[in-house]
């Protein structure tokens, strides 16, 4: 904590001011957020309004904690041995983060969708999409699981490819069409936020395509936060984005701003933000 | 020196004859060598001397042909390859002696006789196939969930704290604990709670689940190892609580690998004698309560068969080298179902 004035720049680190809480619903509001790695801290004082039902995007150099900042929305941070947040999390004004909160119950509001695609090896593709409710061991009609299981892919872009064989193996699909496997299974259990880790890096430019017109459809329905490295896609699908840097190795990371998409790839406030998306850094 | 004048990256290939002259060539220089330190011809002797004659051989030959990058693969080659075979050797050796001295005896009496009133020929193992069951039955009983609940706790649990890491050290202590040892605790222990000279099955599973419990913990703690983080973190994503995350999804991915490693400490105990022989000692009769009194297991029966033959003694060997292939048949009958299951088991995107 004393570091953080002694490398300071104290203007680059956002103010309460600027995270209005978001007056629709299912928007998230992070307060003051430190989190934290054992004791190594890294991310400080991450203070952040995401709209409801648009796409933020959170962009900057690898190692500043814009993959940990998302896993904090939905308590995914917690998973590693000794990580811990410091701070608010406001998802429709009730902190996620307050005591009693149960992160089982959070997740289940606030889906996520990684990196590389994941699905079970042990399930079929139908079986995957449901796989939300069968490991909660809900009890579904066959007609019911059966509606889910097309609303899901067709929301993913997926039933027409995979119609034919639900029964078969998720591993047996391509990279991309895992991917959107994973997006259907995110969001069969009707989440209202969706965290995306770099969902695209995995994928070849066809497959990313797929996945980005997605995103443009399902904002309608969520709100989406996205990390990503390639700054076109940021750019492409977000509304907003937040530019997250480092000082250097072994300091924490912070937001540099956060601002209307268009305003930070044209004309960013930051001299920082504007050396990173013009590719003078990064 | 072909090599030198040749374009490089162009390397003319022995020709496939040239290595069986060699072969002949080593194997009659071996020959000749045998007769001259042994006076005969050592079989032994010259496939030693002529496996390491044609090695030089061949390097030297394939050095002027093909230049040194190409002897040295073949050289290597060959080297490994005999040390390949070097350690089929023995096991196959044993798997002769055990087929050719055991199929006498291996007849139907053999399941259905005991060793009651028998003293020359005739008789069977059926007490000691029914013992071994009984007792390797119960250690695995005792030892498979013991040791599979550990593992879960370590992999999934405990996030490397003091309990766990004692528990990891003292599982691999218990891993290099002689099988005596064991079966001496376990007859220490009955004694006390029996009274002395107290031999019992239950005693001896004791001691067998003593043995079994280290190497469930370690592949158990393997096969969880394995699966990917990024199934539990997809489950936990889904909001799926942790419990349900491990029984459902972990385990599943595992379940092939985790039965491999159950069958696997269930074949290492199966032919344990030494504790046996203390714990659960000898009977001629079957003894189906595994509470009281003695009882026989195949290896026991086996190894009283050589220590201790009665008249004519060769009945008795015979008898112990059925038990002993018995015992063999029977670790690859486990070995086969667990495959077969775990082929079953596997994950379908996994072929």
């Amino acid at each position: 904590m004393m570091s953080e004035t002694a490398q300071g720049t104290e203007e680059n680190v956002m103010t309460i001011d600027d995270a209005k809480a978001p007056t629709g619903d299912h928007g998230i509001t992070a307060r003051d957020l430190d989190i934290y790695y054992g004791d190594f801290l890294a991310v400080r004082k991450v203070n952040m309004a995401i709209e409801p039902r648009s796409i933020t995007a959170l962009i900057g150099p690898s190692g500043c904690g814009k993959s940990t900042f998302l896993r904090s929305l939905n308590r995914m941070h917690e998973v590693i041995p000794r990580a811990r947040v410091d701070g608010t999390v406001l998802l429709d004004g009730e902190d996620i983060y307050g005591p009693g909160v149960d992160p089982v119950v959070i997740r289940r509001k606030i889906g996520m969708v990684f990196q590389r695609p994941n699905p079970f090896p042990t399930m079929s593709i139908a079986e995957n999409v449901l796989a939300g409710m069968r490991l909660n061991a809900k009890r579904l009609s066959r007609s019911a699981a059966d509606d889910i299981v097309e609303k899901s892919l067709r929301g993913a872009n997926l039933w027409d490819e995979v119609k034919n064989r639900l029964d078969q193996p998720g591993s047996g699909l391509s990279g991309g069409q895992q991917q959107r496997l994973c997006i259907a299974r995110a969001i069969a259990v009707e989440p209202e936020v969706l965290l995306m880790d770099e969902p695209c890096s995995a994928l070849d430019p066809i497959s990313t395509m797929a996945v980005e017109s997605l995103m443009l459809e399902l904002k309608s329905d969520y709100t989406i936060v996205i990390v990503t490295h390639n700054m076109q896609q940021a750019a492409r699908v977000s509304d907003r984005t937040a530019f997250f840097n480092i000082d250097g190795t072994g300091q924490p990371g912070y937001v540099v701003e956060m601002d209307a998409t268009e305003k930070i790839f044209s004309n960013p406030s930051q001299q920082a933000t504007s050396d990173y998306v013009t590719g003078r850094f990064g | 020196m072909d090599t030198a004048t040749q374009p490089a990256g162009l390397i003319r290939p022995l020709s496939r004859s040239v290595l069986p002259v060699l072969v002949v060539v080593a194997l009659v220089a071996a020959g000749a060598f045998s007769f001259a330190v042994a006076g005969s011809i050592n079989i032994p002797i010259v496939i030693v001397v002529g496996g390491v004659v044609n090695l030089a051989l061949t390097y030297v030959v394939s050095r002027r042909a093909e230049g040194h990058r190409r002897a040295v693969d073949r050289t290597a080659t060959s080297v490994i390859t005999t040390l390949m075979v070097a350690a089929l050797v023995p096991l196959l050796s044993v798997l002769w002696t055990a087929l050719s001295r055991g199929t006498a005896r291996f007849d139907l009496e053999l399941f259905t006789e005991t060793m009651r009133s028998v003293v020359g020929e005739g008789g069977g193992a059926k007490h000691a196939i029914i013992g071994t069951a009984i007792i390797t039955g119960l250690a695995s009983l005792m030892a498979v969930p013991i040791g599979t609940f550990t593992g879960i706790y370590l992999v999934e649990y405990s996030r490397g704290g003091r309990l766990a890491r004692v528990t990891t050290s003292m599982v691999d202590v218990m891993t290099g604990i002689p099988s005596i040892v064991a079966g001496l605790f376990a007859y220490a222990l009955f004694s006390l709670i029996q009274g002395p000279g107290a031999r019992s099955g239950f005693a001896g599973s004791v001691a067998l689940a003593l043995l079994m419990t280290p190497i469930v913990v370690r592949s158990t703690q393997e096969m969880l190892r394995l699966v990917p983080n990024e199934l539990r973190e997809a489950s936990y994503a889904l909001g799926v609580p942790k419990w349900r995350t491990i029984t459902k999804v972990v385990i599943p991915t595992a379940v092939a690998g985790l039965l491999t490693g159950v069958s696997l400490s269930i074949a290492r105990v199966i032919g344990e004698t030494a504790p046996l022989l203390v714990a659960a000692g000898l009977a001629q009769d079957t003894n189906l309560n595994p509470f009281s009194g003695r009882m026989t297991s195949l290896p026991v029966m086996s190894y009283y068969g050589y220590a201790a033959p009665g008249f004519p003694p060769e009945a008795d060997y015979e008898r112990g080298w059925s038990a002993a292939l018995l015992l063999i048949v029977l670790v690859l009958v486990i070995f086969t179902v667990s495959r077969i299951l775990a082929r079953v088991l596997r994950p379908k995107g996994l072929r």
